[in-house]
């Protein structure tokens, strides 16, 4: 089965999605982030969707499950470069991904980490 | 490969989904919808052929091209023969959930779409039909 990987920098964990997500894969990729984040003991993750043409319900819980427990492993989730089509059509569906961090592309989200990083201290 | 103006698959399995979406996508495309329009169809099929995988056990996807007068739209119909919803009203109830989702597939994909219609039967199964015009 595929797997998404997870790439260290510093103390946030980042990920790329660049496939067009089958259901496992994106329970796995759950899974994995919160065994990586209780392994390093990362502070943020930066999940970067830019290339996702879709995100429908099972995604976007996906993405609401991911925030939630990195939020209780004490780690800040930030979800970035959403297309417009797929934003329009997120929030037409019900979805607004209530509790996840977004920004408009990885260096905003970047620095929001950081900054929440900073104020949580060393 | 260019999917022709009618034709069906079948939905089995997870990879099942992943292949409705890009036939969906390759669909929409070929139609010239807007891009909006074609991410709105492509996440309607992805819901409903979840639905049928997961809910219905298993059915196909059938898709038309239809015109009325100069427009031009997709119709898709998602079918099974699985247990069928008991209450369709509040299976189109936002927020209504069976317990695996978070209750937006069916009421969300309605919104997506033009038309949406949908029969069921407990025992008998369901079938989903939605389209949307260029």
């Amino acid at each position: 089965m595929e797997r998404i990987p997870i790439l260290q920098m510093g103390r946030c964990l980042l990920v790329t999605i660049q496939v067009d997500l089958q259901d496992q894969t994106a329970l796995r990729l759950q899974d994995d982030l919160a065994s990586r984040i209780e392994k390093t003991g990362a502070r943020g993750v930066l999940i970067d969707i830019s290339a996702l043409e879709i995100v429908d319900s099972f995604i976007g819980r996906m993405l609401a499950g991911i925030s939630g427990v990195a939020r209780v492993l004490d780690a800040t989730t930030v979800v970035v470069g959403m297309q417009p089509a797929v934003a329009i059509t997120l929030v037409e569906l019900g979805l607004s991904l209530e509790g996840v961090r977004t920004a408009l592309n990885v260096e905003r989200g970047m620095q929001m980490l950081q900054t929440v990083d900073k104020e949580a201290g060393p | 490969m260019t999917p022709s103006s009618d034709g069906s698959m079948a939905l089995a399995t997870e990879q099942d989904i992943v292949m409705s979406r890009q036939t969906v996508r390759k669909l929409t495309h070929e139609l010239k919808f807007s891009l909006v329009d074609q991410t709105k169809m492509v996440t309607a099929a992805s819901e409903l052929s979840r639905n049928t995988v997961v809910y219905g056990g298993g059915g196909e996807m059938r898709w038309q091209v239809v015109t009325d007068g100069t427009k031009k739209g997709l119709r898709l119909a998602f079918e099974d023969r699985g247990p069928g919803i008991p209450n369709l009203d509040l299976a189109l109830t936002d927020g209504w959930t069976s317990g695996k989702g978070l209750g937006m597939g069916l009421s969300g994909s309605k919104r997506l779409v033009n038309e949406f219609e949908i029969r069921s039967a407990p025992g008998e199964g369901t079938c989903v039909t939605i389209t949307r015009w260029k």
